[in-house]
Protein backbone atom coordinates (compact mmCIF):
# COMPACT_ATOMS: atom_id res chain seq x y z
CA UNK A 1 0.00 0.00 0.00
CA UNK A 2 2.82 2.32 0.93
CA UNK A 3 4.59 1.49 -2.33
CA UNK A 4 1.43 2.32 -4.29
CA UNK A 5 1.05 5.63 -2.47
CA UNK A 6 4.69 6.51 -3.20
CA UNK A 7 4.24 5.73 -6.87
CA UNK A 8 1.08 7.86 -7.03
CA UNK A 9 2.83 10.79 -5.36
CA UNK A 10 5.78 10.48 -7.76
CA UNK A 11 3.43 10.45 -10.75
CA UNK A 12 1.62 13.51 -9.41
CA UNK A 13 4.92 15.33 -8.95
CA UNK A 14 5.97 14.54 -12.51
CA UNK A 15 2.61 15.77 -13.86
CA UNK A 16 2.77 18.94 -11.76
CA UNK A 17 6.19 19.70 -13.18
CA UNK A 18 5.12 18.93 -16.72
CA UNK A 19 2.01 21.11 -16.81
CA UNK A 20 3.71 24.48 -16.16
CA UNK A 21 6.45 23.57 -18.59
CA UNK A 22 3.83 22.93 -21.25
CA UNK A 23 2.01 26.15 -20.40
CA UNK A 24 5.20 28.17 -20.62
CA UNK A 25 6.17 26.71 -24.00
CA UNK A 26 5.21 28.90 -26.96
CA UNK A 27 2.11 27.58 -28.70
CA UNK A 28 3.17 28.97 -32.04
CA UNK A 29 6.05 30.89 -33.53
CA UNK A 30 6.59 33.96 -35.63
CA UNK A 31 7.82 31.90 -38.57
CA UNK A 32 4.74 29.69 -38.36
CA UNK A 33 2.47 32.73 -38.68
CA UNK A 34 4.50 35.00 -40.95
CA UNK A 35 3.69 33.14 -44.14
CA UNK A 36 -0.05 33.21 -43.44
CA UNK A 37 -0.44 36.92 -42.88
CA UNK A 38 0.22 39.98 -44.98
CA UNK A 39 2.14 43.15 -44.47
CA UNK A 40 -0.95 45.38 -44.76
CA UNK A 41 0.99 48.29 -46.18
CA UNK A 42 3.28 46.46 -48.61
CA UNK A 43 0.60 43.94 -49.72
CA UNK A 44 3.06 41.04 -49.66
CA UNK A 45 3.26 38.13 -47.25
CA UNK A 46 4.87 39.17 -44.00
CA UNK A 47 7.67 36.61 -44.28
CA UNK A 48 9.06 38.43 -47.32
CA UNK A 49 8.12 41.97 -46.31
CA UNK A 50 10.79 44.46 -45.35
CA UNK A 51 9.33 47.72 -44.12
CA UNK A 52 8.81 49.53 -40.84
CA UNK A 53 5.16 48.45 -40.85
CA UNK A 54 6.15 44.81 -41.37
CA UNK A 55 8.46 45.12 -38.37
CA UNK A 56 5.60 46.59 -36.35
CA UNK A 57 3.42 43.63 -37.22
CA UNK A 58 6.20 41.24 -36.23
CA UNK A 59 6.54 43.00 -32.88
CA UNK A 60 2.79 42.68 -32.34
CA UNK A 61 2.86 38.98 -33.24
CA UNK A 62 5.78 38.30 -30.90
CA UNK A 63 3.93 40.16 -28.16
CA UNK A 64 0.82 38.03 -28.69
CA UNK A 65 2.87 34.83 -28.77
CA UNK A 66 4.56 35.83 -25.54
CA UNK A 67 1.09 36.12 -24.03
CA UNK A 68 0.63 32.42 -24.79
CA UNK A 69 -1.86 32.87 -27.61
CA UNK A 70 -2.38 30.13 -30.14
CA UNK A 71 -1.88 30.62 -33.86
CA UNK A 72 -5.61 31.11 -34.42
CA UNK A 73 -5.83 33.56 -31.53
CA UNK A 74 -2.90 35.54 -32.90
CA UNK A 75 -4.51 35.68 -36.33
CA UNK A 76 -7.85 36.70 -34.81
CA UNK A 77 -6.10 39.50 -32.90
CA UNK A 78 -4.44 40.69 -36.11
CA UNK A 79 -7.79 40.70 -37.91
CA UNK A 80 -9.29 42.72 -35.05
CA UNK A 81 -6.61 45.35 -35.60
CA UNK A 82 -6.05 45.32 -39.36
CA UNK A 83 -9.18 43.66 -40.74
CA UNK A 84 -9.35 40.67 -43.07
CA UNK A 85 -6.73 42.28 -45.29
CA UNK A 86 -4.06 40.98 -42.93
CA UNK A 87 -4.84 37.36 -43.81
CA UNK A 88 -2.91 35.91 -46.74
CA UNK A 89 -6.06 34.44 -48.23
CA UNK A 90 -8.54 35.92 -50.68
CA UNK A 91 -11.03 37.89 -48.65
CA UNK A 92 -12.81 40.31 -50.94
CA UNK A 93 -14.68 40.20 -54.17
CA UNK A 94 -13.34 40.63 -57.66
CA UNK A 95 -9.91 39.38 -58.49
CA UNK A 96 -9.43 37.93 -55.01
CA UNK A 97 -12.35 35.61 -55.53
CA UNK A 98 -11.37 34.93 -59.12
CA UNK A 99 -7.83 34.02 -58.06
CA UNK A 100 -9.32 31.01 -56.27
CA UNK A 101 -12.16 30.24 -58.63
CA UNK A 102 -10.23 30.23 -61.90
CA UNK A 103 -7.58 27.67 -60.93
CA UNK A 104 -10.27 25.52 -59.31
CA UNK A 105 -12.42 25.73 -62.43
CA UNK A 106 -9.42 24.95 -64.64
CA UNK A 107 -8.53 21.88 -62.59
CA UNK A 108 -12.16 20.72 -62.65
CA UNK A 109 -12.22 21.20 -66.41
CA UNK A 110 -9.05 19.16 -66.93
CA UNK A 111 -10.33 16.37 -64.68
CA UNK A 112 -13.66 16.33 -66.52
CA UNK A 113 -11.84 16.16 -69.87
CA UNK A 114 -9.67 13.29 -68.64
CA UNK A 115 -12.68 11.43 -67.29
CA UNK A 116 -14.42 11.89 -70.62
CA UNK A 117 -11.63 11.17 -73.07
CA UNK A 118 -9.39 8.57 -71.40
CA UNK A 119 -12.00 5.78 -71.43
CA UNK A 120 -12.88 6.64 -75.00
CA UNK A 121 -9.22 6.61 -76.05
CA UNK A 122 -8.67 3.26 -74.36
CA UNK A 123 -11.70 1.79 -76.14
CA UNK A 124 -10.70 3.00 -79.59
CA UNK A 125 -6.99 2.07 -79.37
CA UNK A 126 -6.28 -0.96 -81.66
CA UNK A 127 -5.20 -4.08 -79.74
CA UNK A 128 -1.52 -4.86 -80.08
CA UNK A 129 -0.55 -7.98 -82.01
CA UNK A 130 0.42 -10.43 -79.33
CA UNK A 131 0.50 -13.70 -81.31
CA UNK A 132 3.84 -15.48 -81.30
CA UNK A 133 3.43 -16.87 -84.81
CA UNK A 134 4.28 -13.65 -86.61
CA UNK A 135 2.86 -12.64 -89.96
CA UNK A 136 1.62 -15.40 -92.19
CA UNK A 137 3.42 -16.08 -95.50
CA UNK A 138 1.88 -17.01 -98.78
CA UNK A 139 3.00 -20.20 -100.49
CA UNK A 140 5.62 -18.56 -102.76
CA UNK A 141 7.28 -16.71 -99.91
CA UNK A 142 7.24 -19.82 -97.74
CA UNK A 143 8.91 -21.82 -100.47
CA UNK A 144 11.60 -19.17 -101.00
CA UNK A 145 12.22 -18.97 -97.25
CA UNK A 146 12.63 -22.74 -97.05
CA UNK A 147 15.12 -22.62 -99.96
CA UNK A 148 17.14 -19.84 -98.30
CA UNK A 149 17.25 -21.65 -95.00
CA UNK A 150 18.27 -24.87 -96.73
CA UNK A 151 21.23 -23.06 -98.30
CA UNK A 152 22.53 -22.09 -94.85
CA UNK A 153 21.99 -25.52 -93.32
CA UNK A 154 25.33 -27.21 -92.66
CA UNK B 1 -21.71 12.55 -74.61
CA UNK B 2 -22.02 12.91 -78.33
CA UNK B 3 -18.92 13.98 -80.21
CA UNK B 4 -20.60 17.17 -81.52
CA UNK B 5 -21.27 18.35 -77.97
CA UNK B 6 -17.60 18.26 -76.91
CA UNK B 7 -16.43 21.40 -78.77
CA UNK B 8 -19.52 23.23 -77.56
CA UNK B 9 -18.80 22.39 -73.92
CA UNK B 10 -15.12 23.35 -74.35
CA UNK B 11 -16.04 26.72 -75.83
CA UNK B 12 -18.61 27.40 -73.09
CA UNK B 13 -16.04 26.50 -70.41
CA UNK B 14 -13.39 28.73 -71.99
CA UNK B 15 -15.82 31.65 -72.27
CA UNK B 16 -16.88 31.14 -68.65
CA UNK B 17 -13.27 31.25 -67.47
CA UNK B 18 -12.53 34.41 -69.42
CA UNK B 19 -15.75 36.01 -68.13
CA UNK B 20 -14.72 35.14 -64.59
CA UNK B 21 -11.34 36.74 -65.11
CA UNK B 22 -12.88 39.88 -66.59
CA UNK B 23 -15.31 40.07 -63.68
CA UNK B 24 -12.42 39.87 -61.25
CA UNK B 25 -10.47 42.60 -62.97
CA UNK B 26 -13.51 44.87 -63.28
CA UNK B 27 -14.36 44.43 -59.61
CA UNK B 28 -10.84 45.46 -58.69
CA UNK B 29 -10.95 48.63 -60.69
CA UNK B 30 -10.55 51.83 -58.74
CA UNK B 31 -13.80 53.38 -57.61
CA UNK B 32 -13.79 56.91 -58.99
CA UNK B 33 -17.53 57.53 -58.90
CA UNK B 34 -17.20 60.29 -56.32
CA UNK B 35 -14.34 61.98 -58.19
CA UNK B 36 -16.30 61.99 -61.44
CA UNK B 37 -19.38 63.45 -59.78
CA UNK B 38 -17.48 66.19 -57.92
CA UNK B 39 -15.48 67.00 -61.06
CA UNK B 40 -18.79 67.56 -62.87
CA UNK B 41 -20.01 69.97 -60.21
CA UNK B 42 -22.30 67.47 -58.53
CA UNK B 43 -22.45 66.82 -54.80
CA UNK B 44 -22.90 63.06 -54.28
CA UNK B 45 -24.11 61.72 -50.95
CA UNK B 46 -21.20 60.82 -48.71
CA UNK B 47 -20.96 57.05 -48.12
CA UNK B 48 -21.52 56.24 -44.48
CA UNK B 49 -20.95 53.39 -42.04
CA UNK B 50 -21.12 53.03 -38.31
CA UNK B 51 -17.55 52.66 -37.06
CA UNK B 52 -15.95 52.39 -33.61
CA UNK B 53 -14.29 55.48 -32.22
CA UNK B 54 -10.54 55.20 -31.79
CA UNK B 55 -10.83 56.17 -28.14
CA UNK B 56 -13.24 53.29 -27.55
CA UNK B 57 -16.17 55.50 -26.57
CA UNK B 58 -18.76 53.90 -28.80
CA UNK B 59 -19.48 54.14 -32.51
CA UNK B 60 -20.09 57.11 -34.82
CA UNK B 61 -21.60 57.60 -38.23
CA UNK B 62 -21.31 60.52 -40.58
CA UNK B 63 -25.06 60.93 -40.23
CA UNK B 64 -24.52 61.82 -36.59
CA UNK B 65 -22.66 64.93 -37.80
CA UNK B 66 -25.51 66.01 -40.07
CA UNK B 67 -25.89 69.78 -40.00
CA UNK B 68 -22.14 70.22 -39.54
CA UNK B 69 -19.37 70.50 -42.12
CA UNK B 70 -17.04 67.52 -41.90
CA UNK B 71 -13.50 67.05 -43.21
CA UNK B 72 -13.20 63.29 -43.52
CA UNK B 73 -9.54 62.30 -43.49
CA UNK B 74 -8.27 58.75 -44.06
CA UNK B 75 -4.95 58.22 -42.30
CA UNK B 76 -2.69 55.73 -40.54
CA UNK B 77 0.22 55.96 -38.15
CA UNK B 78 2.47 54.17 -40.65
CA UNK B 79 1.64 56.71 -43.38
CA UNK B 80 4.57 59.10 -43.68
CA UNK B 81 2.72 61.85 -45.62
CA UNK B 82 0.01 61.76 -42.93
CA UNK B 83 2.57 63.20 -40.50
CA UNK B 84 3.11 66.10 -42.86
CA UNK B 85 -0.56 67.05 -43.01
CA UNK B 86 -1.42 66.38 -39.36
CA UNK B 87 -0.63 69.92 -38.12
CA UNK B 88 -2.64 71.39 -41.00
CA UNK B 89 -5.64 69.24 -40.13
CA UNK B 90 -5.43 70.22 -36.48
CA UNK B 91 -5.48 73.90 -37.48
CA UNK B 92 -8.45 73.10 -39.72
CA UNK B 93 -10.15 71.51 -36.73
CA UNK B 94 -9.77 74.73 -34.73
CA UNK B 95 -11.30 76.69 -37.58
CA UNK B 96 -14.10 74.19 -38.14
CA UNK B 97 -14.94 73.99 -34.45
CA UNK B 98 -15.62 77.72 -34.48
CA UNK B 99 -18.18 77.11 -37.24
CA UNK B 100 -19.77 74.03 -35.71
CA UNK B 101 -17.83 71.68 -37.97
CA UNK B 102 -15.21 69.02 -37.39
CA UNK B 103 -12.43 66.98 -38.85
CA UNK B 104 -13.22 63.28 -38.62
CA UNK B 105 -10.25 60.97 -38.94
CA UNK B 106 -10.61 57.44 -40.25
CA UNK B 107 -7.75 55.07 -39.48
CA UNK B 108 -6.94 52.58 -42.16
CA UNK B 109 -5.19 49.25 -41.52
CA UNK B 110 -3.70 50.43 -38.28
CA UNK B 111 -3.57 49.22 -34.71
CA UNK B 112 -5.44 51.11 -32.03
CA UNK B 113 -2.31 51.70 -29.96
CA UNK B 114 -0.23 52.98 -32.89
CA UNK B 115 -3.04 55.28 -34.04
CA UNK B 116 -3.56 56.66 -30.53
CA UNK B 117 0.18 57.26 -30.18
CA UNK B 118 0.11 59.17 -33.49
CA UNK B 119 -2.72 61.39 -32.27
CA UNK B 120 -0.91 62.13 -29.02
CA UNK B 121 2.35 62.87 -30.82
CA UNK B 122 0.75 65.44 -33.12
CA UNK B 123 -1.69 66.80 -30.55
CA UNK B 124 -4.74 65.98 -32.65
CA UNK B 125 -7.96 66.90 -30.89
CA UNK B 126 -10.51 65.81 -33.47
CA UNK B 127 -12.24 62.42 -33.27
CA UNK B 128 -11.17 59.41 -35.29
CA UNK B 129 -12.94 56.17 -36.09
CA UNK B 130 -11.44 52.81 -37.00
CA UNK B 131 -12.33 51.44 -40.44
CA UNK B 132 -11.19 47.95 -39.48
CA UNK B 133 -12.50 46.05 -42.49
CA UNK B 134 -11.72 48.90 -44.88
CA UNK B 135 -15.28 49.03 -46.20
CA UNK B 136 -15.68 52.77 -45.70
CA UNK B 137 -12.36 53.40 -47.44
CA UNK B 138 -13.52 51.13 -50.25
CA UNK B 139 -16.75 53.07 -50.68
CA UNK B 140 -14.71 56.27 -51.04
CA UNK B 141 -12.34 54.60 -53.53
CA UNK B 142 -9.45 55.00 -51.11
CA UNK B 143 -6.43 52.85 -51.92
CA UNK B 144 -3.56 55.07 -50.80
CA UNK B 145 -3.13 57.42 -47.88
CA UNK B 146 -3.77 60.15 -47.04
CA UNK B 147 -7.07 61.10 -48.65
CA UNK B 148 -9.48 63.82 -47.60
CA UNK B 149 -13.14 64.45 -48.41
CA UNK B 150 -14.94 67.65 -47.51
CA UNK B 151 -18.61 67.02 -46.72
CA UNK B 152 -21.18 69.77 -46.44
CA UNK B 153 -23.88 70.20 -43.81
CA UNK B 154 -26.30 68.09 -45.87
CA UNK B 155 -23.92 65.13 -45.93
CA UNK B 156 -22.76 65.60 -49.53
CA UNK B 157 -19.21 65.38 -50.81
CA UNK B 158 -18.03 68.77 -52.06
CA UNK B 159 -14.27 68.38 -52.50
CA UNK B 160 -11.76 65.55 -52.71
CA UNK B 161 -8.01 65.50 -52.10
CA UNK B 162 -6.29 62.24 -52.96
CA UNK B 163 -2.90 62.85 -51.44
CA UNK B 164 -1.51 65.23 -48.86
CA UNK B 165 -4.01 67.97 -48.20
CA UNK B 166 -2.95 71.59 -48.68
CA UNK B 167 -4.09 74.82 -47.08
CA UNK B 168 -5.16 76.04 -50.50
CA UNK B 169 -7.40 73.00 -50.98
CA UNK B 170 -8.93 73.43 -47.53
CA UNK B 171 -9.58 77.14 -48.03
CA UNK B 172 -11.37 76.49 -51.32
CA UNK B 173 -13.37 73.61 -49.85
CA UNK B 174 -14.32 75.58 -46.74
CA UNK B 175 -15.67 78.34 -48.94
CA UNK B 176 -17.91 75.79 -50.63
CA UNK B 177 -19.36 74.49 -47.35
CA UNK B 178 -19.70 77.90 -45.75
CA UNK B 179 -16.92 77.77 -43.17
Amino acid sequence: MRRLLTAALAAAAVLAAAVPAHAAAPRTSLTDIEDEVMCVVCNVPLNVAESPQADRERVLIRHLIAQGKTKQQVKAALVAQYGDAVLATPHGGGIDWASWAIPAAAVALVLAALALFVPRWRRTRPPAAVTGAGPSLDAADARRLDEDLARYDP
Amino acid sequence: MRRSAVPFVAVVAAVALVALLVYGVVQRDDNRTLDDAVAHGQAPAAPDRSLPLLDGRGDRTLASFRGRAVVLNFWASWCTPCRQEAPLLERAQQRLAAHDGTVLGVTYRDTTSDAQAFMRRFGLTYPSVRDIDGKLAESYGTRALPETFVIDRQGRVRAISRGVVSQRFLDAAFAQVGV
